[in-house]
């Protein structure tokens, strides 16, 4: 707000068409002033331009601002009252306590995606701009990228109807050998509709945004580094851990953090694949023990009367402020780096 | 190694034994290392191949299960009256409805998205442009659903709690879409040459023009595909319309009006409808899969619009792109 209002009150000089300073470079440095032509059309074209860039901060901030004010009923009502009114809604629960355990399980799922799509996205990243031939590189990231081209709910088809039977046996393997682990306590669910399944396909949906934001850093690597290295006789692998990894390792944090917020808010994965349950459960091979917040959003608004409404988008609110808190410290993050602006 | 040997004393001649000893030196601890290396490069072409796993995978069953309904018929008819196992029942419905909420939030996004990448590569500088910069970058990671709560929320406050149109659908998708847009327009217009810009000036023509003319004349392309692939990314978008636009299995050209179906909502919608009970031994034609053959039918179209969409933004800009940008 500051540079527009600091051109202004600019006093217009007499004559000079556009006998402003001269433009050393983009972005930096002095720009064309308004000086003579920011009148009329000029104006108008700039206000236009600067509108539409204060209107994004304002589709945001109304985001939250209608989150809040349709979920304020619910905020408002007494768990009792949400009871009575909505069906769906537990016995004497509180709306907070509604909340935890959709929290948990939605944390939880992303967790595990992320647990297992950062390893291999770090593979892939570091195989296209370090070990894959030169001419196929771009082709291989485009292939990775189609990825993320194909439609939500197609995963989620995939991942119910055509992943379970490949899993099942593997998960009550898991179950069977490591059952004294929390996490795979048996006995696996005989549906796969389970949490680790869920987590499988969001590793897949997450994996081409870690990979594209790990492989531009990667990518950036100064090629004095992998020489230096290279010359003290580092093998390629004792390269990248002694030249690209520390490199890379901001940005490979914000890249997860990345995919991490779009784990977080997938819906139609979650909802066609999981039985869901409401509890802080951390058995990941077991049916009907988690939920996440965005599937039982879809889950329940098609149906849900004005109070249950309410409670969905209170819901959703939670579910906002987390990702926008994960957004921004990733964010935060890959700015930091000054050059840097592959993200997405 | 020999230079080693022979460095050690000019005079002498290279010891055999000694060379002998530092060549099994240098061997013995590189072979773990090499062994490490190697184990290193196989893990990431693993790594590779354990990705395309899914990829084949998703494309091979879509393909596959979709191929046998897909046809004409189904692309030109609704749901209207098809019940049961009725070996009928079409998605053209869903493709009106796709075509016209996405349509409706490319509208939005696109005039609001390149203003503001106007904005931030021609007038852009202090505070707000950083602010905008920012959260431009943070509202790529809205979730979708909550997106669609948006749009419910907006319109709930103006028409009533229970409110579903296309055009709330089109709000929530181009929430989701704006960020898009102006990142890849942005991208473009840094593309275009300041010598292009500073001609135009030293011609005497002002700002406005010279962005329109000169500036987004040159990255015209670019733009055009930078909104295709962001208009790809949002048509298989299905929980904020599961939400906003509901489902409805009749024909409905009208945005502002009364539900309509879209692709992707008609996937999930025929798949939460699961296997059809068929215990009608008179009925002839029931097909107890016939729900989920019509959503792999379905996700085959969607897919083929999306890789569509990819396909022709990336050829638009090969052919169309001036030669500088080359």
């Amino acid at each position: 707000m500051t540079s527009t209002a600091s051109t202004a009150p600019d006093p217009t000089p007499p004559g000079g068409p556009v006998a402003d300073e001269p433009r050393p470079s983009r972005g930096t440095g002095a720009r064309r002033r308004a000086g003579v032509g920011d009148r009329g059309a000029n104006r108008a074209f700039r206000w236009t331009a600067t509108g539409a860039g204060a209107l994004i901060l304002a589709v945001l901030a109304a985001v939250a601002l209608f989150l809040v004010i349709r979920a304020w009923p619910a905020l408002t009502a007494g768990g009792a009252e949400l009871g009575e009114t909505i069906s769906w809604f537990p016995e004497d629960a509180s709306i907070l306590s509604f909340v935890g355990p959709l929290i948990f399980g939605t944390l939880l799922a992303a967790a595990l995606a992320l647990l297992l799509a950062t390893p291999v996205a770090i593979g892939i990243a570091l195989f296209i701009s370090h070990y894959a031939p030169r001419r196929l590189a771009s082709g291989l990231g485009y292939v990775v990228d189609l990825l993320a081209a194909i439609p939500s709910v197609v995963y989620g088809l995939w991942g119910s109807l055509v992943l379970p039977p490949v899993v099942i046996p593997v998960w009550g393997w898991l179950a069977d050998t490591f059952g004294w682990f929390p996490l795979f306590a048996g006995p696996a669910s005989p549906t796969g509709r389970v949490l680790l399944t869920v987590g499988l396909v969001l590793a897949v949906m997450i994996l081409p945004i870690i990979t594209a934001v790990s492989r531009e850093v990667f990518l950036q690597t100064p090629g004095l580094h992998e020489e230096a290295a290279l010359a003290l006789g580092a093998t390629r692998w004792e390269m990248i851990r002694t030249a690209v990894l520390p490199f890379g390792r901001s940005g490979v944090i914000s890249a997860a953090m990345l995919g991490l917020g779009r784990a977080l808010g997938e819906t139609m994965a979650v909802l066609m694949i999981l039985s869901p349950g409401l509890l802080y459960s951390f058995k990941i091979l077991q049916a009907g023990q988690q939920q996440t917040i965005a599937a039982n959003i879809a889950a329940n608004f098609p149906e849900a009367n004005p109070m249950g409404v309410s409670t969905l988008i209170a819901t959703g609110l939670a579910l906002f402020v987390i990702t926008l808190l994960v957004n921004m410290a990733a964010r935060a993050i890959v700015a930091r780096r000054k050059d840097f602006s592959g993200a997405n | 190694m020999t230079t080693v040997t022979t460095q050690a004393g000019p005079g002498r001649a290279p010891d055999p034994e000694r060379t002998a000893a530092v060549r099994a030196l240098l061997r013995g601890a590189d072979a773990r290392r090499r062994r490490t290396d190697k184990t290193m490069t196989a893990l990431m072409w693993g790594a590779f191949v354990l990705a395309m796993v899914p990829l084949a995978s998703v494309a091979w069953t879509v393909v596959a299960n979709g191929m046998h309904q897909f046809d004409g018929y189904f692309l030109t008819h609704s749901m209207r009256g098809v019940f049961g196992g009725m070996d009928a029942g079409g998605i053209y419905h869903a493709i009106i409805g796709t075509l016209l909420i996405t349509l409706g939030a490319a509208a939005i996004s696109v005039p609001i998205g390149l203003l503001t990448a106007i904005y931030l590569v021609e007038y852009g500088r202090g505070a707000l442009a950083r602010w905008v910069t920012f959260f431009v970058d943070v509202m790529t990671g809205i979730p979708s659903i909550v997106a669609g709560l948006f749009a419910y929320a907006l319109f709930a406050v103006f028409f009533g709690p229970g409110v579903r149109m296309g055009v709330v659908g089109s709000v929530a998708l181009s929430v989701l879409m704006i960020p898009v847009v102006v990142r890849s327009c942005e991208e473009m217009l840094r593309l275009v040459p300041n010598e292009l810009r500073e001609a135009a000036y030293a011609l005497g023509v002002p700002k406005w023009l010279t962005v329109i003319k000169v500036v987004l004349r040159t990255s015209v392309a670019g733009i055009t595909t930078g909104v295709m692939l962001s208009v790809a990314r949002v048509i298989g978008e299905t929980a904020p319309l599961l939400i906003t636009v509901g489902v409805v299995d009749s024909i409905n050209f009208n945005l502002f009006e009364g539900r309509m179906m879209t692709l992707p909502v008609y996937v999930y919608r025929q798949y939460s409808q699961g296997l059809v009970p068929c215990n009608d031994a008179l009925d002839a034609v029931c097909i107890p899969s016939i729900n989920y053959d019509r959503a792999w039918a379905a996700a085959l179209a969607l897919i083929l619009i999306v890789m569509l969409l990819n396909l022709v933004g990336r050829l638009v800009t090969r052919w169309f792109a001036p030669k500088t940008l080359r």
